[in-house]
């Protein structure tokens, strides 16, 4: 079993973040894993993107072409993106920011107001967290239980104060 | 062992310092730059130098003459930083010194691009700087790969008093996988080992001369050919290639480094049509593992070299080959990844071409 993901927003959304946190909980599951970003000039407030691939077997290609999952975060990238999502596939949606409902039928997506409901729980700029706890929730790679540990790893002493936060977006997501 | 998750260019980093590497001398470029990063935040604290020089040509003979004195030293870059660094690479083999350089390639030429790219196969394998000389040349394909491959790049680069190169490229760099570490421990080199290291002789031996200039024709003429002999001894003996379903494989993919992990995803795809498909990958490019592609191919009715450039390692398969087979290519360049799904199209084709 493989789990190809796309994440993609704007640049200072978390993007990269979020990828990364979905790969170390891919790892501390024991599975194979790859964290690939975009790393092109626009990254500075522009599009950012990575491709996470978490599977039981060795990864072949980590660049992700067709995702089983594309977490879309802004309107560019939910253009760019969403035909890409394989048949049968989840796309989850900030829908506070992509306007455009999803046209297609062969694929569950989900649109939720992320940005949203992160201000108006107190937890700015946590709107990626929220849309992780959805991809937890629907894609089972983790459960809720294994995040904490991998937070602590990936949170700098100094940002531990932020750990409770993103574990009650985290919630949140996994709530919806 | 623990397994981290760690930039490609992390993982060689932490591996050249666990390799004994003491000193970093570098340069930043896109898409290379973590390495010089880790390097500065830890080197300090393993009592080593990390110097950002002034410029790349200044970073490589800060490595020749930190080289010079036998201690275990590595400079980095990606493509146009690399051809600055030619100069001082040419000083380094006509001076018979070990190091390491990594090359994180990115499209060019000129100052091309920042993204992955394959297009300094030849540079590396034929002609990083003038005159009569050969680099070690090691391409790795997973994070992994690069932390395990640095050691040995040290270890053949003192062994055969080589300059060894790690060429990698943008998406191997800057791509994230788990690694485990050998050992915790860091593998302490001494120049000891090193009796031609102009390290101080305290008076007890004649002192040892480093150095590139020979006006005399015949004392130069005899030197290259001893390093070609040499380099004889190192073909024997230092030649790696991976094959996957080579067994009883039609089509065999040729391909390095990250690009060959896209060709075995193509190749599982085409195996799953019922083509027989294999992969041959070379890790060593120079010595180029002719031996190891001959026997990949030995069922081969056709092979298909795949890049990301225009067609350089090409000619190494089709010189291991010998003509035998016939070869084709299949590249993106400039920086665009080759899909799988591109890969997979090039093997149904040529697998209906032999149905003819």
């Amino acid at each position: 079993m493989t789990t190809e993901t796309i994440f993609a927003g704007f640049g200072g959304q978390g993007i990269l973040f979020a990828g990364k946190l979905l790969a170390y909980l891919g790892m501390n599951e024991d599975k194979q894993v790859s964290w690939l970003p975009s790393y092109g000039p626009e990254m500075r407030g522009g599009t950012a993107n990575c491709c996470v691939c978490v599977s039981d077997k060795p990864i072949g290609s980590p660049y992700v072409t067709d995702p089983d999952v594309l977490v879309a975060m802004n309107g560019p990238s939910f253009d760019k993106f969403i035909e890409s999502v394989k048949p049968g596939g989840i796309a989850i949606i900030d829908s506070t920011l992509v306007t455009k409902e999803c046209a297609r039928t062969d694929i569950r997506s989900f649109r939720i107001p992320s940005t949203e409901l992160a201000a108006e729980n107190g937890l700015p700029g946590m709107a990626n967290i929220i849309l992780v706890g959805k991809l937890l929730k629907e894609t089972g790679i983790a459960v809720i239980d294994a995040v904490r540990p991998v937070l602590e790893k990936l949170i700098p002493p100094k940002k531990a104060n932020l750990i409770e936060a993103n574990m009650k977006a985290l919630a949140l997501g996994m709530a919806l | 062992m623990e397994r981290n998750l760690m930039k490609g260019n992390e993982a060689l980093a932490e591996a050249a310092i666990r390799s004994g590497c003491k000193c970093f001398f570098g340069y930043p470029i896109t898409p290379q730059t973590e390495i010089s990063a880790y390097m500065a935040k830890r080197m300090p604290k393993i009592g080593g130098v990390f110097l950002q020089a002034e410029s790349e040509i200044a970073a490589i003979n800060m490595v020749y003459g930190c080289a010079a004195s036998g201690v275990r030293c590595m400079t980095s870059s990606s493509s146009p930083g690399i051809s600055l660094k030619s100069e001082g690479v040419s000083y380094m083999a006509g001076a018979d010194l070990p190091c390491v350089i990594v090359n994180v390639m990115r499209g060019g030429p000129g100052l091309g691009g920042i993204q992955p790219s394959q297009s300094d196969y030849w540079q590396a394998t034929r002609a990083l700087g003038h005159g009569d000389f050969q680099i070690l040349v090691f391409a790795p394909s997973s994070v992994q790969e690069m932390a395990d491959l640095m050691s040995l790049a040290f270890d053949s680069a003192d062994k055969y008093r080589m300059p060894a190169m790690i060429l990698a490229d943008g998406l191997l760099g800057q791509m994230m996988e788990p690694v485990t570490f050998a050992s915790d421990e860091i593998h302490e080199h001494t120049a000891a080992e090193k009796p031609w290291a102009a390290c101080g002789h305290g008076g007890k031996r004649p002192h040892n001369i480093i150095n590139s200039l020979y006006l005399q024709a015949e004392e130069l003429e005899r030197l290259v050919v001893e390093r070609f002999q040499r380099y004889e001894t190192v073909k024997g003996e230092l030649h790696m290639a991976e094959q996957y379903l080579t067994e009883d494989a039609e089509i065999v993919v040729t391909a390095y480094g990250s690009v060959a992990r896209l060709a075995k995803a193509a190749v599982d795809s085409a195996r799953a049509q019922g083509i027989k498909a294999g992969l041959v990958r070379p890790v060593t490019l120079w010595p180029f593992p002719e031996q190891e592609v001959r026997d990949a191919c030995r069922n081969a009715k056709r092979v298909l070299c795949v890049e990301m450039s225009m067609g350089q390692m090409i000619e190494d398969v089709k010189l291991a080959l010998g003509c035998r087979l016939p070869v084709e290519f299949f590249g993106r360049t400039g920086g665009v990844i080759p899909k799988p799904s591109e890969i997979l199209e090039q093997i149904k084709a040529l697998n209906a071409k032999e149905a003819e």
